[in-house]
Order: structure tokens, then C-alpha cells, then sequence
């Protein structure tokens, strides 16, 4: 392909493009995200294509110049966001989808599916004993708005002339014909759409700061490295759409006034590293991306820039210092990133969400946008919904969304019927909600009021196993060995917090502790350097207002309520159930257990290693676990 | 009412003038936040979060790095901000060595003294304190990153306002450390021995190396003859520590303190700086006239030798091959007493008395021969004049021994940043009068900016000569020189800012200090008989004594690495 000089070029590119996507008369799409990847999607797709291939039909991996006769189109998709069920398959037209996909279905699939047109039962999903044979009929995905994620799973990522039959950038052209600097900046502004990093800044005001600078050049930099453990949102937009993202930075580009944009991924992601230097290439090639884009005067570039796994460099000012060779720390503000960023020269940083929100807004116009979710916080979010629920994955919704219906309606509930105890939202930065919170709307200033926040979209479900005290112990370790180290009230301060956590999981808490946990709390989130710092302690708040008692059996009882904390498990014999036959005092490791043939037996708790010998070689069923 | 370009500082008003932050408005308006990370010389770093404050609406901010903005209202001590700075202490002691009697800097540990004005009695965590891990490799200094609170002041001391690099952070979180490149010892690292890290350092975590107890152990000695000299920096650096005033000349104390602790013979660094003088002096003109090499950068500074080494090998042929004083003069006393010990003494044993740290790594190193035994930094002056109960404020002075008891005032001022190239131009220009010292005065080469140019005519032509202080600036100037925008015949070049003054070897002092020091050097040069280096009688009797055939040997160097 030659490069690109005028919209008419590129709208002729396009028609081709439509042309022959529509000649595909079957579509088979398999998912190339990195959970079905894993699950070995790749290996379904090959096997799929050889098996087709000796049928003597022709399959067409990239969209062809001159469509002809009978072709199946077959493509690697982005992430579906249903990871829990893959492999998965989708067949269009009909818009099936097959689940848990294996090589050895393939020969099924292609001869029941693609040469006779019939749904295959068994590959389908089921909830309740109801099949459900179309995609979009799947709870699952019915009550989604997948806008951001359209795409994701319906197109060829690592095709930029699918992208460009999907109506890909077409937003840009009109950002390079139609409208002025101003007026994409003033679009964005009006269209209200904050930042999908966390803190949920305008992103409009950000761009008209950055555009009002005189200082040159502007950056235009894309925050991928998604850091909290089980977010995955950027991942797949990365990975399943790219030239969406590509598309929002060289818009964001020619309103700032900026021609070169970094993307910072992180370096865990390889598949989405591999698509975005695919889709880099192929925009270059088209001329959409490097000089004179589209035979105009506007340039843009575009360089990855791998992270080397620090979470803290998910933080604007650590993220450009790490861009530029430097420490990943976050620096004090001001000046602010917008002034003083990226190589000291005004930078604009939003995330990988963000950007993609761009095209669609400058397409369908302010208006439209702000119509989805509620006026301040409007369009849609992506959620990495992941937990003790039925249906675990990547979801989209309208922002506004209650907990209530993502967890119990698109979620499907508790997994196995457990009783539903909280939901972790905003990764470490994040607090746990309960019950009485779960009819909060999803929206950024709605999860502040409640001591939560978006953050980049976590949300973990917990059951009623689930011991909120390890919860907060988990998260504290992960800030913990996170922290970049420079400010004092982060470096030291989670070390203890972390210190005191462990020691009351382990059953060693003291009297005190949790008045010390609130109080390093108090400092941390007050006195640290960044953001990072300051939310760190939010596990531990949130659990700790919802949760206090459970800190306190574990403390003063030295029990844990959801019987999770392995080092506070007791066992008990039941003397009513013993018949004193002494196998279990014979079996146990430490000599623990004593008493007197054909009376009841009784544990000695200090010498006990919780191993569990005991349980399993009682025949009457009179040792029991005490929580 | 609000008053325009104001701020209101725990209910008091206080006008902006062009503060770039609230620390340093609170500071004018008389309150002194605590601190460990920020030096108004430095980059604002922002770490250690105790500058913390709050506003009306209790919003906190540091106030290092917040802008002071009219209207606003700050406390800066409300019970809360209490706890966090108490919480913070709390913390950085935790993980803190709290063996503070046995600590070398003890006394003068910022830590240690906000613990107490905090009143921390009790810290409620494990003391996970690590090990000691000191490094004592370099001649400088000693590092122990056990009393290391992170707060980074070295860091930027080495990069910012060095431009050494020899250290910054390794690893993360409750990992952090401070380490030199691959954690090798800093004495294999771009150390130049410059030593501001130790004179950062709030804690005890880099010092200057303690060398007092082997001069005392040769003191006591009977069969040593023990000889020392005092550079010009030491008389004004020493008075803030021993309870006299800033910048006072304290040379004839230090000269009684040293008697009494039973050196034998107390010379002045001065003196040699008069040969220095003459002798660079002879080196520049001969390069001007024989269009050699320049620009001529001055070669005092060990710090800077080794800068150049180092950073810019392909400059040493620049560097004069003159000796430094110190290593000059020792080589002339030693010398002068090879055959002259006194009776009963068997070995002939010579300190110097610097402000210096890197001064410790030039008298190890081979070139010199072992010219110079020991050197003794003020800050280890100070704490030998301690140890021996003596109270500097109540001795009479006394004066310099002979034989080299004279020194020109062009010596003295060696100590202060110019001071050589205004010592060398009393020297070229050749001409004692006092409307000629006057003139070269005004040139331009006093004060305490980093870079002063000076322009000066000379026969038929101009001198063209830079004053460098910071090795940062040097290297600014360096670079400049060799991308052809700088032209200069004679470059001064001190590494630490503002010159000797500043060494890392003085009690650590503010800008403002630094300031009086200087002029304190000024004064005893208006004060002395000997204005040039080249009316000095006893130094210009030496070229016909000791230095008779032995000028190159005694008072030049050939730098082995280069």
C-alpha cells in the first residue's frame, strides 16, 4: 500500500475496504486476547483454518483488494471480555458464540457450523439451564453498553483496512478537514468526558491547558501501564482495537498542537506491545500516521515505550521521568504535567480509555455523549469484573450503573450461591463496599462520597469466606512493594501498616493496633508526596469502618470469622461426638492431642500446627474446624 | 479585608516578595519548619513530607513545593500538623539506627535533634534497623547507608550542583537504598572526594573521614617532630563552632590551640600559596607568550584535578602543572627540615589543616610522595580543640613559627572563590600600588556567583578569565570551551561554591554565612603588610635556599593518570 494524500484517497481505501468485508460471507472470529491466547485460541484458530482450507474454500485473513467468490474471513479478534469461558469463537453473521473451545471441536465446528449453517448446542453458553446460542442474548453481555469496546472481539486487530471498513478514522478526517484546533478541543471540553485513569480530571480542560501553552513542543503521552492487580481494560483496547487508541492521540495531537506521542505500556503486556507496533506500522504506511498525515500540514508520531514493571510509574510525573531514562518517582507538583512534563516541555498524559473515548465523541459530537450515564460523569466505563461471581471478565457500562446491577445482573450473582460480603473497587487505591453500598451508581463522585474511587476500574466481588482483614493485608502488601520509596509517610508508613496487618492475620494482633492502623492511615493520606501514597491506605479505612469487627475477633479472639486466615484456625473435638479411640492423638505430628482412652480427647492449642491430621482420621466426625 | 499580595501566616500577614515557595515566606516571617530534604540550593525534592502545612480549610500542603499565592492563610502549627510530623519521626526512626552516643555525628544530626524538639520518648514499631554497612573505602569520607533516611540531599548535592554523579537511589519502596553505580565501594565510583554529600547529609549516613586520633597518637609521640600548616579557609571557618563570631579570623587561636595540643611547629598554608602564585603566575605568562595551550585552568582544587581526570581527560594538558599550596609548601617544609630535625627527634611527621575533604585523597596520592603525612579537615580541628578541653575564645593568638612565619595577604585569599585569580593578577600585572590592587579588585573577581568573568588589558591585549565555583558550573564552562562559545586564557576553578570557604571539611553553613567567611579572608588581606605574592621576602628567599635546582620537583606535578 502506498501512502495516503487527500480524503478522497482514503475514502476510496475505505470503500474498498467495505467491500470486501461484506463479501465475507461467514465470519469466524477468534479470540486473540491474552486469557484465550492462553487457553490456547491460537491453536483453535490455525486448526480451524487448515480444516477449512481442505474444504477448498478460500479464507481470507486480511480484508483483500478484489473481493471473489465464496470467502470465509477469519480473524484474530481482541479481547471478548467473557475470559472466564474461553477459548472463545464468534460466527457471524449469526453472531454465535462458542465457549471453552478446543482443538479437537474444530472438526465439528466446521463441519456443522460452516458447511451446514446449525448452532452446535454444546459449544454455547448456558446460565440456569438456558442456552444461548447469539452473543449478544448472553446476560452477560445484554446489559452492557459497550461503546469504548465495540469493536473489541468483532474486528481483526492487527488490521488497519478492517478498522478503516468499521468506520475508522473517520474521525480524524473530520478533525483534519472540517474542524479547527479549537474546535476539537472545545468538542472534547463540552462533551464533558473525564479521565478513565482514576482521578477522573476533565479531560477538555487538560487539553485546553495543554493547547494554551507557548512553550514547544507538546507531547501527547498514553498512560498503558495499567498496574492494579486484575485491571484489564486498557489491556484489551490495546490489544483488540489499537488503531482506536492511535486515532484518539492524533486527534488529541492536532488539537494540543503536538506531533509526537508517546504510548507507555507496560512491559507484561507483549501482545498488546506487538499490536500497537503492528498497527504503528500499518497507520505509517497508510501516511495517517508520521509527516503531512493525509497530504495535510499536520504531523504526528507516535513511540512505545516499554515499562519495566514499576506500578508507580502508572503516576504522571514518575511515568514521563521514566520515558526520559530517569528513576520512575513521582516529582511535587507544581509545575503541573501539562506546563512541565515530558522532557520539561508541556505534556498531555491521559489514559489508553480516555484517548479511546475520542474518536467516538468527535463522530457522533458532544451531545451524544453526554446523553450516556449521568451529567457529570458521563459515557460509559470499562470494568475488569473478576471474584467469587458467576461471570468474571471485561465489562462496558453506562457510567451510573449500579454495583447492584453489574454484580448480581451482567456478574449473574454469586458464584455457587454464597452470600455476597463486599466488592473491592479501584484496585489498592480503592475501598470495599458492602451490601448497604451496593445500590451506589457507578460514577466518580458518587464512589467518593462513599470512600471508593473508579481508580482505573477494578472491581473484586467477595463472598462471605472472604476475610476482610487478609483483604486489606493483600492490597497493603502490594502498595507496600510498590511504593517507590521516596517519600517518607509512603516508604515507612505502609511497611508498618503492612507489619501490623500481618502480625494480626496471623493471629499475634495486640491491643492497639487497629487505633495504629488508623492513625499511620491518617498520616499516609495526608502527608504523602503523590497520589499513590495518599490512597494507599484506602483498603484499610474502608475495611476497617465496615468491617471493625472482624479486626477485632481476630485481634482479641484470635479467630477470623471467614475462617480464612489459615494461622487462626482451631481445632476442636466435639466431646460429645469422641469416643475416645485415640487415632487422632496416634496421628497428630506434635504430640497435641491427649486424654484418656474411651474419654473425650482434647487438643493442647499452643503445641497445634493446623495441619489437619486429625479431621481427616476421626471416624466419627468429631473434630471440627472453629472459625 | 484582603491585602493584595499578601499572606497570612498563622494569623500574621506577610507580603510576597518573590518567594518561589511557602517555606521560604514562613521562613521570613520568623518560624523554621522542619526539614530534612529541602536546601534552598537544591531542587525541590519534596520527600520527607515534615514541611508539611495546612490552610483555612484544612487542606494540607508541603510547603517546600507549594507557590505562595496572595490570600492565602497558612498554619504552620496546629495539633495536627503535630501528629504528622510526630507520626513521620516516629517512622524514620523506626527503621533508623538510634545508637545515637556512639554516632560520629552525633550532635549535629538533624534527626536526632527534631526527635527531641518532638519529644519522641517512644517508638512503637520493631526496629528493623540494618546492619551497619559502612564503606570506608575512599580517604574522604565514610558512608553508612544504615542512617540513611533517603531524603536525597546527597544525591542532588552530586548531580545538581556537582554534576559528579557518583551516587543517586537503587532499588524501591522499604528497599531504597543510595548506591554508587553496580554498588561498587565510592572510592572505585566518579567520586571526586569533593565530600558535599557528607556536608548535605542531615544525618550520619555519609561523614567526613575521621583521621584526629593517629595526628594525636604522633603528637604524643616523643620521637616525632610533628609540623603542621593552615590552609586560609580554616581561621574563618572554625569561630561558629568554638562560640565566636562567624567569619572571624581565628588564625592566632588556632596557632595557640596548636601549640598547647603539642604540635611542634604551626606554619600558614598562605605562604605557599605565595609560590603558588609566582609560580602559576611564570607558568600562564610563558604559555601566553609561547601560544601553548589554554585556556590555563588552575590546579588548587584536588576535587577539580580529579574532575578532569575523570570527565575530561582530553583537558589535562589545560590544567597548570603547578602544585596546590598545601602540596607545594609540604614539600618545602619537609625539605627545609630533612637535615634540621631538632635534637632527639628521629621522624619528621606534616599535617595540613584544610577545609577540605578532597585534600585527604590529594596527600595519598603517589605524585605527591607522601610530601603532605595527614590531612585534618576544621570540622576534625574543631573536635581535636573539644577533645583537648581547650576554649578556643579564652587563648591569647599567637603567631606563625619560623622559619616561614610570612605570608602576603594575595595568599590568604586563595580561600575564597577569585581569590587565586586576583592573587595571579597582582602577580602579572606587577605593580603593588594600591590604585593597581584597587583596579584589579573591581574587575570583577570578588562575589559569590557560580561563573564571573573577568576582562582585564594586558600589554597589547586583553586577558580574558572565568571564576568557577561548583563543579556543575565548571562543567557548564568546560563545555562551552569545547564547543568553541567560550574563550578564555586563565579559567579559576574551585569545585565547591563559593570556593575553600565551602569545603565540606567547614561546619556546614548557610549561604549568608558563606558570605561572611569571605569577607572575613578580605579583611586579613587589607590588614596585611605583604600585599602581592611576589614581595613575600621568605618565600622569595626560598628559590635561592631550599628550591635552589629543585623548582620542578618540589613545586610541579605530572599527574600519573593522565
Amino acid at each position: 500500500m502506498s501512502k495516503i494524500n487527500s480524503r478522497e484517497e482514503l475514502n476510496a481505501l475505505r470503500q474498498v475496504c467495505i467491500r470486501a468485508l461484506n463479501a465475507e460471507k461467514t465470519k469466524i472470529l477468534v479470540c486473540g486476547g491474552t486469557g484465550c491466547v492462553a487457553g490456547g485460541s491460537l491453536g483453535v484458530f490455525d486448526r480451524l483454518k487448515e480444516l477449512i482450507e481442505a474444504k477448498g474454500i478460500t479464507v481470507d485473513v486480511e480484508l483483500a483488494d478484489e473481493p471473489h467468490g465464496d470467502v470465509i474471513g477469519m480473524k484474530k479478534s481482541g479481547c471478548h471480555g467473557f475470559c472466564e469461558m474461553g477459548p472463545l469463537v464468534r460466527i457471524e453473521p449469526q453472531g454465535w458464540l462458542y465457549t471453552k473451545v478446543k482443538v479437537s471441536d474444530c472438526e465439528e465446528i466446521v463441519e456443522r457450523t460452516i458447511i451446514g449453517g446449525e448452532n452446535i448446542e454444546r459449544l454455547a453458553y448456558k446460565q440456569n439451564g438456558e442456552v444461548f446460542q447469539r452473543q449478544e442474548n448472553i446476560p452477560f453481555y445484554e446489559k452492557q453498553t459497550r461503546a469504548v469496546l465495540e469493536s473489541c472481539g468483532h474486528i481483526n486487530a492487527a488490521s488497519i483496512r478492517e478498522y478503516l471498513a468499521f468506520g475508522g478514522y473517520t474521525a480524524l478526517e473530520k478533525c483534519l478537514f472540517e474542524l479547527t484546533p479549537e474546535a476539537i478541543v472545545q468538542e472534547v471540553s463540552e462533551s464533558n468526558l473525564r479521565g478513565r485513569g482514576g482521578g477522573g480530571f476533565g479531560a477538555g480542560r487538560k487539553w485546553a491547558s495543554c493547547a494554551a501553552q507557548k512553550e514547544t513542543p507538546k507531547y501527547i503521552v498514553c498512560n498503558g501501564d495499567e498496574g492494579d492487580p486484575g485491571a484489564f481494560m486498557d489491556r484489551s483496547i490495546m490489544e483488540g482495537d489499537p488503531h482506536r487508541l492511535i486515532e484518539g492521540m492524533i486527534i488529541a495531537g492536532i488539537g494540543i498542537g503536538s506531533s509526537e506521542g508517546y504510548i507507555y505500556v507496560r512491559a507484561e503486556y507483549p501482545l498488546a506491545v506487538d499490536r500497537l507496533r503492528i498497527a504503528i506500522a500499518q497507520a505509517e504506511e497508510l501516511g495517517i500516521l508520521g509527516d503531512n498525515i493525509l497530504g495535510t500540514d499536520k504531523s504526528f508520531h507516535i513511540h512505545i515505550n516499554r515499562g519495566a514493571g514499576a506500578f508507580v510509574c502508572g503516576e504522571g510525573s514518575a511515568l514521563t521521568a521514566s520515558i526520559e531514562g530517569k528513576r520512575g518517582m513521582p516529582r511535587v507538583k507544581p509545575p503541573r504535567t501539562v506546563e512541565h512534563g515530558l522532557f520539561e516541555k508541556p505534556t498531555n498524559l491521559n489514559n489508553v480509555e480516555t484517548y479511546a473515548n475520542v474518536p467516538m465523541i468527535i463522530n457522533k459530537g458532544a451531545s451524544w455523549y453526554k446523553a450516556i450515564g449521568p451529567e457529570n460523569s458521563p459515557g460509559t466505563k470499562a470494568f475488569a469484573l473478576t471474584g467469587t461471581i458467576q461471570n468474571t471478565g471485561l465489562i462496558e457500562v453506562p457510567m451510573g450503573t449500579t454495583l447492584r446491577e453489574v454484580i448480581f445482573d451482567i456478574g449473574g450473582g454469586m458464584r455457587g450461591g454464597t452470600k455476597f460480603k463486599a466488592v473491592q473497587i479501584g484496585g489498592p487505591s480503592g475501598g470495599c463496599l458492602t451490601e448497604n453500598e451496593l445500590d451506589v451508581p457507578l460514577d466518580f463522585d458518587s464512589l467518593k462520597s462513599v470512600g471508593a474511587m473508579i481508580g482505573s476500574g477494578g472491581l473484586v466481588v467477595m463472598d462471605d469466606k472472604t476475610c476482610m482483614v487478609e483483604v486489606a493485608r493483600f492490597f497493603m502488601n502490594f502498595t507496600q512493594n510498590e511504593s517507590c520509596g521516596k517519600c517518607v509517610p509512603c516508604r515507612e508508613g505502609t511497611k508498618r501498616m503492612l507489619e501490623i496487618l500481618e502480625r494480626i492475620t496471623a493471629g499475634n494482633g495486640q491491643d492497639g493496633d487497629i487505633e495504629l492502623l488508623e492513625e499511620l492511615a491518617d498520616t499516609i493520606s495526608n502527608t504523602a508526596l503523590c497520589g499513590l501514597g495518599k490512597t494507599a491506605p484506602s483498603p484499610v479505612i474502608s475495611t476497617i469502618k465496615n468491617f471493625r469487627e472482624e479486626y477485632e475477633a481476630h485481634i482479641y479472639q484470635k479467630r477470623c470469622p471467614a475462617g480464612a486466615c489459615s494461622k487462626l484456625k482451631r481445632f476442636v473435638i466435639d466431646a460429645d461426638k469422641c469416643k475416645g479411640c485415640s487415632k487422632c492423638a496416634r496421628n497428630c505430628p506434635v504430640n497435641a492431642i491427649s486424654g484418656k482412652v474411651k474419654t473425650p480427647f482434647v487438643i493442647d492449642q499452643d503445641k497445634c500446627i493446623k495441619c489437619g491430621a486429625c479431621v481427616s482420621n476421626c471416624s466419627f466426625g468429631a473434630v471440627r474446624e472453629e472459625a | 479585608m484582603q491585602l493584595e499580595n499578601m499572606i497570612e501566616i498563622d494569623g500574621i500577614p506577610v507580603k510576597i516578595e518573590g518567594e518561589r515557595n511557602l517555606l521560604e515566606i514562613i521562613s521570613k516571617s520568623g518560624i523554621k519548619l522542619p526539614v530534612f530534604c529541602y536546601h534552598s540550593d537544591l531542587s525541590i525534592y519534596g520527600a520527607c513530607r515534615m514541611c508539611m502545612v495546612e490552610d483555612e480549610k484544612g487542606r494540607m500542603m508541603a510547603a517546600c513545593s507549594t507557590v505562595p499565592r496572595s490570600g492565602m492563610k497558612i498554619k504552620t502549627n496546629t495539633s495536627r500538623l503535630r501528629k504528622y510530623r510526630k507520626s513521620i519521626l516516629e517512622l524514620l526512626l523506626a527503621s533508623h539506627c538510634r545508637d545515637c552516643t556512639t554516632c560520629e555525628n552525633s550532635g549535629k544530626c538533624t534527626l536526632q535533634e527534631l526527635a527531641v524538639q518532638f519529644g519522641i520518648t517512644n517508638v512503637r514499631f520493631n526496629n528493623d534497623k540494618t546492619e551497619p554497612k559502612r564503606d570506608e573505602s575512599s580517604p574522604s569520607i565514610v558512608r553508612d547507608p544504615s542512617k540513611c533516611i533517603l531524603c536525597g540531599d546527597c544525591v542532588r548535592e552530586c548531580n545538581e550542583i556537582q554534576r559528579v554523579g557518583a551516587i543517586d537511589f537503587a532499588f524501591r519502596g522499604s528497599n531504597a537504598t543510595i548506591s554508587t553505580a553496580f554498588n561498587k565501594p565510592i572510592a572505585e565510583s566518579l567520586c571526586v572526594n569533593c565530600g558535599q554529600c557528607a556536608a548535605a547529609c542531615p544525618t550520619g549516613a555519609i561523614i567526613v573521614k575521621d583521621d584526629t586520633s593517629k595526628v594525636l597518637d604522633m603528637i604524643d609521640d616523643p620521637d616525632v617532630f610533628v609540623t603542621c600548616e593552615i590552609a586560609p579557609a580554616v581561621r574563618v571557618g572554625i569561630g561558629q563552632e568554638l562560640g565566636l563570631d562567624v567569619g572571624e579570623n581565628t588564625l592566632g587561636r588556632i596557632i595557640a590551640a596548636l601549640h598547647r595540643i603539642g604540635i611542634d611547629r604551626v606554619f600558614d598554608t598562605a605562604t605557599g600559596a605565595d609560590l603558588t602564585v609566582v609560580e602559576e603566575a611564570n607558568e600562564f605568562v610563558e604559555r601566553i607568550k609561547n601560544g601553548e595551550k589554554l585556556p590555563l585552568f588552575t590546579s588548587c582544587c584536588p576535587a577539580w584535578v580529579q574532575y578532569v581526570e575523570k570527565k575530561y581527560p582530553e583537558l589535562i594538558s589545560n590544567v597548570s602543572t603547578c602544585r596546590s599550596p598545601m602540596s607545594m609548601f609540604s614539600a618545602v617544609v619537609k625539605e627545609y627540615f630533612k637535615d634540621k630535625l631538632p635534637e632527639g627527634k628521629k621522624r619528621h611527621y606534616h599535617i595540613a589543616l584544610m577545609p577540605c575533604t578532597a585534600k585527604k585523597f590529594e596527600c595519598k596520592r603517589d605524585e605527591f610522595d607522601g610530601v603532605t603525612d595527614d590531612v585534618i579537615t576544621t570540622q576534625e580541628l574543631i573536635k581535636m580543640i573539644k577533645k583537648s578541653g581547650i576554649m578556643l575564645g579564652e587563648l591569647e593568638p599567637e603567631s606563625v613559627d619560623m622559619p616561614f612565619g610570612v605570608a602576603s595577604g594575595a595568599g590568604v585569599i586563595f580561600g575564597v572563590t577569585g581569590g587565586v585569580t586576583e592573587a595571579v593578577l597582582r602577580k602579572v600585572v606587577n605593580d603593588n600600588s594600591r590604585t593597581a590592587l584597587a583596579q584589579i579588585e573591581y574587575t570583577g573577581v570578588r562575589g559569590m556567583d557560580g561563573v564571573k568573568e573577568v576582562h582585564l588589558p594586558y600589554g597589547d591585549t586583553e586577558l580574558h578569565i572565568a571564576i568557577v565555583s561548583g563543579l556543575a558550573n565548571a562543567s557548564r564552562v568546560v563545555e562551552g570551551i569545547k564547543n568553541g562559545e567560550l574563550h578564555y586564557d586563565l579559567v579559576e576553578v574551585m569545585a565547591c561554591r563559593g570556593g575553600c570557604i565551602s569545603g565540606a571539611g567547614q561546619p556546614y553553613i548557610s549561604h549568608r554565612h558563606r558570605i561572611k567567611r569571605g569577607e572575613g579572608l578580605y579583611r586579613s588581606d587589607r590588614e596585611s603588610a605583604i600585599k602581592c605574592s611576589q614581595d613575600n621576602f621568605v618565600t622569595s628567599e626560598l628559590y635561592s635556599t631550599v628550591l635552589k635546582d629543585s623548582v620542578h620537583h618540589l613545586l610541579h606535578v605530572q599527574y600519573k593518570n593522565s
